[in-house]
């Protein structure tokens, strides 16, 4: 089976181990990763942002990269929702406003095979037990798009609890956002930081060691909170954790 | 200046359609150009919560600053968090009891949808209703025309005093504040209202707009205010629920039996047969809307249904979205006049005030289907945490971001900042329930902002700049979108950065917007090569 990792732009210059674990779980799995080079930013903060015009070279630019493969795969929840949700609408909206039909027909020939990890992993993979093995408590918040959007339902708790020496604990109001938002953690930094304090109090309050998301993002925001608070609890993507084996731990 | 329906001739057009023309079906209202005597307002701006004509943008502070202050008000974010959380669980199991709920939520969008596509058609067969039933219609155009037509309304019957069901619609238009200027009371009869205007406070929630006042800062206001307005609240009067809805009880009920005119707005109108109906817990509206001899109901045009069937739908909907009840209290349904039997005088005043110009948005329109159930307020993360009163306006919340930008258009700080107002975590869509997609909304609304578009104001196709203070951003946006789409010289900067963090850049504080960041949070940790060298090294990609 050939998948085409789209590792995200955030992995990429910042999480490289995300997407090494990406490529490692998926190699252990017996997948065929290809990583191809023209892939870049996939335009979602500015996107979100408002800037639909900016997005659309990078619309065009994701849609060549990727053509060809039959499964595209990405550690991002976000991301993945940006192809398969937002790139059909740039292309409709593109061919409401008289700019023919070219954005709408290569969105439309991508977002069918685009997957967010867990999902791919459960539902073409039909796996939950990936062989993984991570002696820790760990905490699950499913980011919204993930949970709102793609519907990743219990996909991820599920992954997680097959995982060997894991502890799975129930975060309370997992459901409610973190408050990272793109540019609403900097546009709106006061309610920002307020409701990422709040998921951080829950987080805390389970005990649990890991902080476990998937979506590197809304990490970013809720670790860089945590470092401050000098806290035992660190933030870790489920990718990384369900790559992790006794002989190759996580990070 | 009152538009009656029948009086209207003149070359008048509403909706953009000439008298002639109407009836031809089919297309939508909003394609067509929109009436338009300007949105002039002209009205001095009324010290205190809000003014005749519609709340003032530029009084309110851009939403990031006021919501600064709420995010500090540990009191107003505790009632807040108590509020919202007990109402949303208990809708999430009104809601989770009706086995149809998804093919409600449809049915209930489609109804909505067909309506708005054909609005010219059913607001004229809604006023022949209500006239064949003894009713009578106005049209009103912006808040201001609103405001004077009711207000001419209340003069001729010569009373200076007036009762009101709570309506979203009439305090959009500021009319308790323009009926003061015309030297006439307006007392709301809603307890959560009734509070509101007994502190001189602005509402912060669509359907409890008192959430953010806890029950011994009610007593309070009793003690202190009630004796201004009327019979005075018990001097030991004490902050159990009992005791403060006896207190208002024995206010309100001097007034309900005093007034001889009544103010409402109405959640829906059906065109077929010219029905109005109103929606409430407290009983408080039907007093209003059966004792006083002269009625007046001031709905905006977006409220109409066309057959009675469709309030099938709603008054399941509704309830459980709202109070989380199963079925509502106290639905009141009133057809134009009844001899001996309710007012005598029955005015209905429909109100446009940027609805048409809403509905010419084609992604915009649907926040036109709002049934005003305040879900979306009570899931929303950052409506708990900023409170209702940063929305600078009437309409709080998700839906307020959206609804607010398109009604008064987006030039002031505070417009301009709501569409910002939001993580676009989507909780408010999924519990809408006329499936309102606020995210995509927002979206759309941003880009507006930040690129400029075409927009319709008073009826007229215009296009508007991009808003001030976001040219860096544009600038930025730009300049990343050149670097994103060539991977040779993302790859570069990608190495500069690592590079760079191995030396030891790491600031703990950003300069520009990136402060915003660096505030309240680290930076994350740098890596030793980005991701695609990792590649090309072991994978030989
Ligand atoms: S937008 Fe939807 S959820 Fe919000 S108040 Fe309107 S109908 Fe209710």
């Amino acid at each position: 089976m050939r998948v085409a990792l789209f590792v995200t732009c955030v992995n990429d210059a910042l999480y490289p181990a995300t997407g090494v674990a990406v490529v490692r779980l998926l190699e252990r799995l017996g997948v065929d990763v290809d990583f191809p080079a023209g892939q870049s930013c996939c335009g979602q903060p500015q996107y979100n942002t408002g800037y639909r015009y900016e997005t659309e070279p990078l619309l065009r630019r994701t849609a060549a990269a990727f053509a060809g493969y039959p499964y595209v795969v990405t550690p991002s929840g976000s991301c993945a929702a940006m192809l398969r949700e937002h790139y059909p609408r740039i292309g409709r909206r593109a061919a409401a406003e008289g700019r023919g039909s070219e954005l709408a027909e290569l969105a439309d020939a991508l977002a069918p095979r685009v997957y967010e990890l867990t999902e791919f992993l459960v539902d073409v993979l039909g796996v939950t037990d990936v062989g993984a093995y991570f002696p820790h408590t760990v905490t699950y918040h499913p980011s919204c798009h993930g949970l709102r959007s793609l519907r990743l339902g219990d996909r991820p708790r599920r992954l997680l609890a097959a995982v060997k020496g894991l502890d799975l604990v129930e975060l309370p109001q997992a459901e409610e956002c973190c408050g990272f938002g793109g540019t609403f953690a900097v546009k709106n930094p006061d309610v920002s930081a307020a409701m990422g304090a709040d998921k951080l109090r829950h987080a805390r309050a389970t005990g649990a060691e890991v902080l476990c998301g998937a979506d590197n993002s809304c990490l970013t925001h809720l670790g860089g909170m945590l470092r401050r608070q000098d806290a035992p609890l660190r933030t870790l993507h489920i990718a990384e954790i369900l790559a992790a084996t006794q002989e190759e731990p996580a990070r | 200046m009152t538009t009656d329906g029948r009086g209207r001739g003149g070359g008048r057009a509403f909706l953009g359609m000439p008298r002639a023309r109407v009836g031809g079906g089919g297309r939508a209202a909003g394609e067509d150009r929109a009436a338009g005597d300007g949105r002039a307002a002209g009205d001095g701006r009324v010290a205190g919560r809000a003014r005749a004509g519609g709340e003032d943008p530029a009084a309110f502070p851009p939403f990031p600053e006021a919501a600064r202050a709420a995010v500090r008000d540990e009191r107003l974010r505790a009632n807040l968090r108590h509020a919202t959380s007990t109402i949303r669980d208990k809708r999430a199991r009104a809601v989770g009891e009706l086995a149809d709920w998804d093919r409600l939520r449809a049915a209930g969008k489609a109804v909505k949808d067909h309506t708005l596509r054909h609005l010219d058609h059913y607001l004229l067969q809604l006023e022949e209703a209500v006239t064949a039933a003894g009713g009578t219609v106005h049209w009103a155009a912006d808040a201001a025309e609103a405001c004077r037509v009711v207000t001419a309304l209340v003069r001729a019957t010569g009373e200076r005093e007036v009762v009101k069901v709570k309506s979203m619609a009439t305090q959009e238009i500021g009319l308790d504040e323009a009926l003061e200027a015309a030297g006439v009371a307006a007392y709301e009869t809603d307890l959560a209202e009734l509070i509101v205007q007994l502190g001189r406070d602005r509402p912060s929630h669509i359907l409890v707009p008192a959430i953010h006042r806890n029950r011994a800062e009610i007593r309070d206001l009793f003690r202190t205010e009630m004796g201004r307005w009327g019979r005075p609240a018990p001097a030991d009067l004490d902050d159990t629920p009992a005791a403060l809805a006896e207190a208002a009880r024995l206010h309100l009920r001097e007034k309900f039996l005093r007034a001889k005119v009544g103010i409402s707005g109405a959640n829906f109108m059906v065109a077929e047969t010219g029905t109005l109906v109103v929606v409430e817990s407290e009983g408080n509206g039907r007093m209003c809307l059966t004792l006083p001899e002269t009625l007046i109901s001031v709905v905006g045009i977006e409220k109409v249904v066309p057959t009675f069937r469709d309030l099938e739908i709603f008054l399941q909907t509704l309830p459980r979205s709202s109070t989380a009840e199963r079925m509502n209290p106290y639905t009141t349904m009133w057809t134009g006049t009844t001899d001996g039997d309710g007012p005598s005088a029955f005015h209905l005043v429909l109100l446009d005030n940027g609805r048409t110009d809403t509905l010419a948005d084609e992604v915009g329109r649907q926040a036109l289907r709002c049934i005003r159930c305040s879900a979306c307020l009570n899931v929303c993360p950052v409506y708990e945490r900023a409170g209702g009163h940063a929305y600078g306006s009437v309409y709080p919340g998700p839906i307020g971001a959206v609804l607010t930008p398109q009604l008064r258009g987006t030039d002031s700080g505070i417009d301009a900042s709501l569409p910002f107002a939001s993580t676009l975590c989507g909780a408010c869509y999924d519990v809408c329930p006329v499936a309102i997609d606020i995210p995509e909304v927002l979206v759309h609304l941003r880009e507006r902002i930040v690129q400029g578009g075409p927009v319709t104001r008073g009826g007229v196709r215009v296009r508007i700049r991009p808003a001030r203070g976001h040219a860096a951003e544009r600038a930025a946006v730009r300049a990343a979108r050149r670097l994103l789409d060539r991977p040779g010289a993302l790859r570069a900067g990608e190495r500069l950065l690592a590079r760079a963090r191995r030396l030891g850049f790491r600031p703990h504080r950003l300069p520009g917007p990136g402060r915003a960041w660096t505030e309240t949070r680290d930076l994350p940790g740098a890596p030793a090569e980005p991701f695609r060298d990792w590649w090309a090294r072991e994978r030989g990609g």
